[in-house]
């Protein structure tokens, strides 16, 4: 994945300017930033759900033809009154295997089935997705994403309802699923622990801040630049 | 069973049974996407937007069913164009495309000399006189939706419930979305020739909420719907026919009833 000097208008208003950076094969990065930073914008644009006003994404073997890039979108965005269960959830990723007409065949039931093992819910098939918690929920969504057999996962506010022990089982199957080969974007606020967590992070304030790996990008600097005076306050490894 | 079955023996009860079952069955099949999309509102501008049509049709001497459907389609398109074009939401452009084209047809109702149309049959439907030509165009219908809802359910299902992450999997999700307001549209046509501009809302979105409070997964939601839209639509139809009111009302107060009889008495509470 490659972006060079993307720049993004969200109502006229530039909302992530002029960004550049390169993500390698087999790569898990946090992305993060304060509220407004674009993090959500910039997940949107990589997605083609926005367009690029400048500059480039190039995104090799992951186009939207071959299904290679999986969103899983902020919990706000999901419609949690529709009665989906966990499984109908996870087939959802192999809409784009199947034709019009094609119901999912018995090869789909079991990639299906397969995904909901990797991601350990496979007790929890037949649960609708409101009686999951938020950390299940989102491994729903990584199933899904696993379904449908993407090469790029963007995870925007994955972390977001979910405790300390779920955001861990999460974070050991997308480093599981990045020990393959796929490149995992992961949008959070959080930045406790992100050492140990991700191979790289990506600093974004409107623009690139700082991208690099975790024990090295949190300079009182970039935070600064991040945070403004609030994060002088910050430690290198950007817990307070 | 007699007084079920006496009814029958006259040919216009029998074409507005077809009509009603049709009605019954096809509005909560799509409503219960309308429903749980919160588009229920969609449902009720279509039925409005499309009078101009039904009284083309009039003027020009061809069923007002038949002339309805490329009304109900061009508007629901012309939703999705606008609210894309000008940038507004969904309602705004439901809400000015609805005033503009009920209006439309008023003029135009008032205006056309050369038709006799009582408008309370428009606003309140008369199932009791559809023609033969109505039920085979309700029948056409059904079978279009019926196939468009085994085509894209996979998609509508993963575009309703996550519509980002839906248009990022493939642009497929988009024609999803239109073939969704395109049936909404062609079950809102069937939907007025027994229920009315008016009520036709109250057959697509009652008895899906009705189900929605009964089953537990969506494609249980979309059945239980059907059925008990086809009965709120055929016990209206008898009670129309035995009580002399007319049939819209009679269906929407019947679906109506098992609503409030299924909220005090539902087994068990889902989160709404």
């Amino acid at each position: 994945m490659s972006l060079r000097g993307v720049t993004v208008e969200v109502g006229g208003h530039t909302a992530v300017n002029d960004v550049t950076f390169d993500v390698e094969a087999g790569t898990l990065m946090g992305v993060v930033g304060p509220n407004g930073a674009g993090k959500s914008t910039l997940f949107n644009a990589i997605a083609g759900l926005l367009p690029v006003r400048q500059g480039k994404v190039t995104l090799q073997g992951a186009g939207q033809e071959s299904g290679g890039l999986a969103y899983v979108p902020q919990r706000e965005s999901v419609n949690w009154r529709l009665p989906v269960t966990a499984m109908d959830v996870v087939m959802m990723g192999r809409c784009c295997r199947l034709g019009w007409f094609r119901r999912p065949g018995k090869r789909d039931r079991e990639i299906v089935n397969a995904c909901l093992g990797r991601v350990g819910l496979w007790d929890q098939r037949s649960a609708l997705m409101t009686e999951l918690s938020g950390g299940q929920r989102q491994r729903v969504f990584v199933g899904r994403a696993l379904a449908q057999e993407a090469n790029v996962l963007l995870l925007d506010e994955a972390f977001s309802g979910a405790d300390v022990a779920a955001q861990e089982a999460l974070v050991g199957i997308l480093q599981t699923l990045r020990d393959e080969g796929r490149i995992i974007l992961l949008a959070t606020h959080d930045l406790t622990n992100l050492t140990g967590r991700f191979d790289r992070v990506l600093c974004l304030n409107r623009h690139v801040c700082a991208c690099g790996p975790p024990e090295q990008v949190f300079t009182s600097e970039v935070m600064e630049q991040m945070y403004g005076a609030h994060g002088v306050g910050l430690n290198s490894h950007g817990e307070p | 069973m007699d007084f079920l079955l006496i009814p029958l023996e006259h040919g216009f009860m029998v074409r507005a049974l077809i009509g009603s079952i049709l009605v019954g069955v096809m509005c909560p099949l799509v409503g219960a996407y309308a429903v749980t999309r919160n588009l229920a509102f969609i449902g009720d501008a279509l039925a409005h937007a499309v009078l101009p049509g039904i009284v083309f049709g009039y003027i020009v001497g061809v069923n007002p069913a038949i002339a309805a459907v490329p009304t109900g389609v061009a508007v629901a398109v012309l939703v999705r164009t606008l609210s894309r074009r000008a940038g507004l939401s969904s309602d705004t452009s439901i809400g000015i495309l609805f005033a503009t084209m009920f209006a439309l047809g008023l003029v135009m109702l008032a205006t056309a000399r050369t038709i006799r149309v009582d408008i309370e049959d428009l606003l309140l439907g008369q199932i009791l006189a559809i023609t033969p030509t109505g039920v085979y165009v309700s029948l056409g219908i059904t079978v279009m939706v019926i196939l468009g809802l085994f085509a894209f359910h996979h998609w509508l299902l993963f575009t309703s419930f996550d519509p980002l992450g839906a248009q990022v999997n493939s642009t497929r999700a988009s024609v999803a979305d239109h073939a969704f307001l395109v049936m909404l549209a062609l079950v809102v046509v069937i939907g007025i020739q027994a229920a009315g501009i008016v009520l036709v809302m109250a057959m697509l979105v009652t008895p899906a909420a009705t189900a929605y409070l009964l089953a537990r997964r969506f494609v249980s939601i979309m059945m239980t719907g059907a059925v008990l839209g086809a009965a709120a639509a055929v016990t209206g139809l008898y009670v129309s026919y035995y009580f002399n009111v007319s049939a819209g009302p009679a269906m929407t107060l019947v679906a109506s009833g098992i609503f409030v009889l299924v909220v005090l008495f539902r087994p068990r509470a889902t989160p709404a």
